[in-house]
């Protein structure tokens, strides 16, 4: 019995090697398909993979409350734009929810920051230490701030890599002071450069961390206060924010969602349901990253089924010539003894020999999915740096990912789509009346 | 006594577009074991639907072909495969050798239809290349052979699987006549060891080489006799 198909499959292959080039391009076809699959998986992988990262940097225990500059109108005729968290509902939540473990608030504006003769237009963040680990920053020099800073309002500040490398280029920031709007600021610690953040689930604006400047969020208050006036291009503008944001963090991923309803309930009721806020809870954009991947996944593989599709199809009509052009074999066979079975089987052992070989050929091109998404990535940089710096960092920094499963599925699939499309083909050829066979010219 | 072949009052109607064509229409004679026939008529005789039904490609529409005493009018498609895997050799008239397949292997296809394949069995297959005076050219193709050797190759793979007798079809059809007596006595050579051989031709040069000739005309036999030894 082995030895039967043994022999089967060198005649199946012998007979493919009557047209190398036409069995080379059938597998061609094949390889492609499966390349794809492998490849469309790994990418598909790589894309979801990186989202949902960039949800969990979030925190899954965290429920993220922000300011939101209310749709208008309301306000329009005031002269001071009044909106958003207050240090009310901070209290108010942190008493009212027992499930809070702890919550940080921040106040963000922009100003200007000069040392010296040297001035950078920055971003100032009231935060607390906790600021840090929930934006993974790392320090360079120096320490961020801590609890002490807080609770004593000291006039500290952490510079980002950027401000520090434009305002102190060749010199030592420690130590030194620098001057923010009226109020004087010793430098404590620089942060390591760190990347944008991508915008995640429409919620979360993109967040670029590069001209940032970091002091305690009591020191803000008390020298900075709620009210902020811009001019903005000869029009001046006041606006006044206790809170840009606040973050909470609860025990444990049961408690999410009944504690996010809580703040939300709590928030709806001290604003009198003015929409001057937003509660977003990563957990929920994890959950529906997830959905969304199953969606992704299903639509790439879907794109590599129509693939594999195509190259079934080319064995097919590869198969139906070659049956056609060796009818008088067939005949041949037949009359020497051959059974209807002993040809289907023939047949489909060349079909399957040419899928498998595409199969083999295709899970070897799969696997150089990485170095060739590196290799694509390097010449875009390369050549065409304007494109790559307008493509969303999900996309320019995306690395695919190997799906494990996906390399005996799409092996397994090139086998079937052998059997199933030299099935026809095969069936055609054992059909044949060997009489009509033998007389074919 | 069981003969190698016995037909009795065989009919073989086609039906095409409504009309019927009576190919055969009552043939009986038996073929000894040992025997060494030819078959001869015109084109249109029913020599070719004799050939077929002796050959087991195709079902007489009545009457009965006993092979080495066993019925196989009724037979469905895989037993007849297999009768004519185990009982029959062919030679055909365009040696019909498989191209991509070299000389040995050619020998060899018959073996994959018989089932178990002994050790055994290869070496007869490159035996009977000798025998036919092929062991130069076991891994020659058949692009690369003469007719003559090309006909040598298909009288061999005839022969592997040891048949109750040999069909040969117009075995000399396409060869010129010092080929055609060189594979004539390589028939006359086999037939004296024992084969049955019952050849269809229109050739009577080759009929006479036989040991007895049927003639058939519109389907029915006009004769049946021995032929006399010349001189």
């Amino acid at each position: 019995m082995l030895y039967t198909w043994i022999r089967t499959f060198q005649l199946g292959f012998k007979s493919l090697m009557l047209h190398p080039m036409r069995s080379l391009l059938t597998i061609l076809g094949i390889f492609i398909g499966v390349s794809s699959v492998i490849w469309l998986l790994a990418i598909g992988e790589g894309i979801s993979r990186k989202s949902q990262e960039q949800i969990e940097s979030l925190g899954a225990t965290n429920i993220i409350a922000r300011s939101v500059k209310p749709p208008d109108d309301t306000t329009a005729n005031s002269r001071i734009l009044i909106y958003g968290l207050t240090r009310y509902d901070f209290e108010k939540i942190m008493e009212g929810v027992p499930t809070i473990k702890d919550g940080f608030p921040i106040r963000e504006i922009q100003q200007r920051i000069t040392f010296r003769e040297h001035v950078v237009d920055g971003r100032l963040v009231g935060c607390t230490p906790h600021y840090k680990d929930a934006n993974s920053l790392q320090m360079a020099r120096g320490s961020f701030l801590t609890d002490r800073d807080c609770q004593t309002k000291r006039n500290y500040c952490v510079l980002s890599a950027n401000v520090a490398e434009e305002l102190f280029s060749f010199e030592n920031p420690l130590g030194k002071s620098v001057r923010v709007g009226r109020y004087i600021y010793v430098v404590t610690g620089v942060t390591k450069p760190k990347a944008a953040s991508a915008a995640i689930g429409g919620s979360f604006s993109s967040q670029d961390y590069s001209r940032d400047i970091y002091i305690p969020i009591q020191t803000f208050w008390s020298e900075f206060g709620d009210r902020i006036t811009t001019s903005r291009s000869g029009s001046r503008e006041t606006t006044q924010i206790e809170i840009n944001q606040i973050t909470f963090q609860v025990h444990s991923i049961q408690e999410v969602h009944p504690t996010s309803e809580l703040i939300k309930h709590i928030l709806n009721q001290n604003h009198q349901g003015k929409e001057d806020w937003a509660v977003a809870v990563p957990l929920e954009l994890l959950e529906q990253a997830q959905t969304t991947k199953m969606m992704f996944m299903l639509f790439m593989g879907l794109i590599a089924a129509i693939s594999l599709a195509v190259g079934g199809i080319g064995i097919m009509n590869i198969m139906l010539a070659t049956v056609t052009e060796r009818t008088r074999e067939i005949g041949i066979r037949r009359a020497l003894g051959a059974k209807r079975s002993d040809i289907i089987r023939q047949f489909l052992a060349e079909t399957v020999t040419l899928s498998v070989l595409g199969g083999l050929t295709g899970i070897f091109g799969g696997l150089t999915c990485g170095p060739i998404t590196e290799l694509i990535r390097w010449l875009l940089n390369h050549y065409f740096p304007s494109i790559m710096a307008q493509l969303p960092p999900l996309v320019s920094t995306m690395a695919p990912i190997l799906v494990p499963w996906s390399i005996p599925l799409a092996f397994f699939i090139s086998v079937s789509i052998g059997v199933i499309f030299g099935l026809y083909p095969a069936s055609r050829a054992a059909a044949m009346d060997p009489i009509e066979a033998l007389r074919h010219e | 006594m069981i003969h190698a072949a016995s037909l009795q009052d065989i009919k073989k109607y086609y039906f095409l577009m409504g009309e019927t064509v009576k190919a055969l229409r009552g043939v009986t004679f038996d073929v000894p074991q040992g025997d060494f026939l030819s078959i001869m008529g015109a084109s249109g005789s029913g020599k070719s639907t004799l050939l077929n039904l002796l050959g087991c490609l195709d079902p007489p529409t009545s009457g009965h072909i006993l092979l080495d005493g066993e019925d196989v009018s009724k037979m469905t498609d895989d037993e007849l495969s297999e009768i004519r895997a185990k009982k029959i050799g062919f030679i055909f008239q365009a040696y019909n050798l498989i191209p991509q397949l070299t000389v040995l292997e050619n020998i060899e296809v018959p073996l994959h239809y018989m089932g178990n394949v002994t050790p055994a069995m290869r070496l007869r297959c490159k035996e009977l290349a000798e025998m036919v005076g092929l062991q130069d050219r076991l891994n020659h193709r058949s692009f690369q052979l003469s007719g003559g050797q090309q006909q040598r190759v298909g009288i061999a793979r005839s022969l592997v699987n040891d048949p109750t007798f040999i069909l040969a079809d117009e075995p000399t059809g396409n060869l010129d006549t010092q080929t055609t007596d060189e594979i004539l006595t390589i028939l006359k050579d086999l037939n004296r060891a024992g084969k049955t051989i019952i050849i269809v031709t229109h050739e009577p040069d080759v009929g006479r080489q036989t040991k007895r000739i049927i003639r058939l005309r519109d389907g029915l036999i006009i004769s049946d006799e021995p032929v006399l030894p010349s001189n």
